[in-house]
């Protein structure tokens, strides 16, 4: 806040005083500039008659798309069924590696601070980073196409999400319970199952059911690698153009996925 | 036997999770029931999984021993083609989620823009960034637009629904004052609600700018530009040691961005 004098004398409220004013300034050119030259990138990468054509183009797919196959439906309810299990058994699988993972990168049950924390940590970070959709293009390659891949590449990738939420719920339960439990003379097992899993316990459910909303709209792309699931439908209507069936499967993904998200906000809900 | 004894000779037993009955066995025969299923229906080719353990362990040794040298030209275009996706597409992506933005908070907007912005924030979050990205690419070709344009939608729905929010939970009272001064509408925006919201809009976008790199390397897949095509060709020749290079450096931005933005987001507040 700063108070301006202009050339007649009179004052004049602002908001920024004069150095305020200039940082703004270079801070606006700096970011426009950069901004400026990502543009030319992606610009002199572009073939603006395809740019200029789009609307006939996206005219054009939408006719052929229109109306759905609706007896396509068929075909899809096992892919459909797969898909589901993706994200459920991946979801499943990834706690199960997920929860040693996020004691073990805890600061207050970690058993040693500096080599394994930090090796803990660097899982987390590695899941994390990595799509699943890298994950299952690996997974693929590894172990061959088919629903399994999928399976790990969702188990792979929630590790980071569910351990990293995990590991912050731990840090933060009341250390007066785990005291109690030690007092009676426990062992560190009996302290994590009656001391700190209690605790933790509303925030595992929660984590899991957010984590398996986001599965299933991830494991509905697995597919397009060969990773099982609808996407696997998807990319073969798509290679063949078949654009009716592309939008009933656009249509049965958005619905999947909304269906999802319900379950999941009723849940978490009824945890909270 | 009196009642103090019979208190003393029972043992503790940890209280259930759920406390009804009826509802935690259903839930419980309803998990196993379920489990038995998929567990049939998922048909794993053991032989293959097997075989598979080997290319594993090759993959895993190729960390040890990454190639970044021999598909450098590549690995250099395509992670500069990522990084500038992601930063356009989270400007733009800015710029457009502000007035949808305030378009989906309940106290400033009247309800038809606030059902249609939200409309949109709904279309935005349930499709999954590689399907608007197939879409994408056969309108406008293959290239950076494509996945340009996919971001900067996946970001709208990210932005939008957050900033919303965060707007709803504004305080009335500076808003209200700013009004009290005859304040136009956008004079109220500015001074009353924004100076409220920066510090969380600034955070929020810095975040988004990690997610939409760590999305940009996977659009490649799709022919959307980025690293994931230079990826996708070093899986398809068993190429390990070069995708294990791509791997770590995606890693490495991801974590510098990640410190970043933790760092911006802990002096904002």
């Amino acid at each position: 806040m700063a108070i301006k004098q202009t050339t007649d004398g009179t004052k004049v409220w602002a908001r920024r005083n004069t150095k305020e004013q200039i940082t703004n300034w270079i801070m606006w050119l700096v970011g426009t500039a950069i901004f400026m030259y990502c543009w030319q990138g992606i610009s002199s990468e572009t073939d603006w008659d395809f740019f200029w054509d789009a609307p006939e183009i996206a005219a054009d797919i939408g006719s052929r798309a229109m109306p759905p196959k609706w007896g396509y439906i068929t075909t899809l309810w096992v892919p459909l069924w797969d898909t589901l299990n993706i994200a459920t058994m991946g979801t499943v699988l990834s706690l199960v590696m997920a929860i040693p993972i996020a004691f073990l990168a805890a600061r207050n049950t970690t058993p040693d601070k500096y080599i394994i924390r930090n090796l803990a940590l660097l899982i987390i970070v590695s899941s994390r980073s990595i799509n699943s959709l890298i994950w299952a293009l690996l997974l693929v390659a590894i172990i061959g196409p088919g629903v399994f891949a999928g399976l790990v590449a969702i188990s792979l990738r929630s590790i980071g999400f569910c351990a990293k939420l995990l590991y912050e719920a731990i840090e933060e339960i009341d250390e007066k319970q785990v005291e109690a439990i030690t007092a009676t003379g426990a062992s560190r097992w009996q302290v994590m199952v009656f001391g700190i899993l209690p605790q933790i316990m509303p925030a595992l459910a929660g984590i899991t059911v957010f984590r398996w909303d986001i599965n299933i709209r991830e494991s509905t792309v697995l597919g397009l690698v060969g990773a099982g699931g609808i996407g696997l439908q998807m990319q073969g209507s798509l290679n063949i153009l078949a654009w009716p069936q592309v939008s009933l499967i656009l249509l049965v993904i958005l619905i999947a996925v909304l269906v999802s998200e319900w379950v999941s906000a009723k849940v978490r809900g009824a945890i909270i | 036997m009196s009642e103090a004894s019979l208190a003393l000779g029972r043992t503790w037993k940890r209280p259930p999770i759920i406390s009804n009955p009826n509802l935690r066995w259903a839930l419980i025969i309803g998990a196993l029931v379920y489990l038995i299923a998929a567990v049939m229906t998922i048909d794993v080719n053991w032989s293959r999984v097997y075989e598979g353990l080997e290319r594993g362990k090759k993959f895993i040794l190729a960390f040890s021993n990454p190639n970044f040298s021999d598909r450098w030209t590549d690995i250099q275009e395509g992670m500069l083609e990522s990084i500038v996706m992601a930063v356009a597409s989270t400007v733009a992506g800015i710029i457009i989620s502000i007035p949808i933005g305030l378009g989906a908070a309940r106290n400033i907007a009247p309800l038809p823009v606030y059902l249609i912005c939200r409309g949109i924030i709904a279309l935005s979050r349930a499709l999954h960034e590689i399907i608007v990205a197939i879409l994408l690419v056969a309108i406008f070709g293959f290239g950076p637009l494509a996945g340009f344009l996919t971001l900067s939608f996946a970001t709208i729905g990210f932005l939008s629904k957050l900033l919303a929010e965060d707007i709803e939970d504004t305080d009335k009272s500076q808003a209200e004052a700013i009004k009290a001064t005859g304040s136009s509408w956008l004079q109220w925006i500015n001074f009353g609600i924004q100076p409220q919201i920066m510090p969380r809009l600034i955070g929020l976008s810095i975040y988004r700018l990690d997610i939409n790199f760590r999305e940009s390397a996977i659009l490649g897949l799709v022919g959307a530009g980025g690293i994931g095509a230079t990826l996708n060709t070093a899986f398809d020749r068993y190429e390990f040691d070069t995708a294990a290079a791509i791997i770590i450096i995606i890693i490495a931005i991801v974590m510098v961005l990640e410190n970043t933005s933790t760092f911006i987001r802990g002096k904002l507040q």
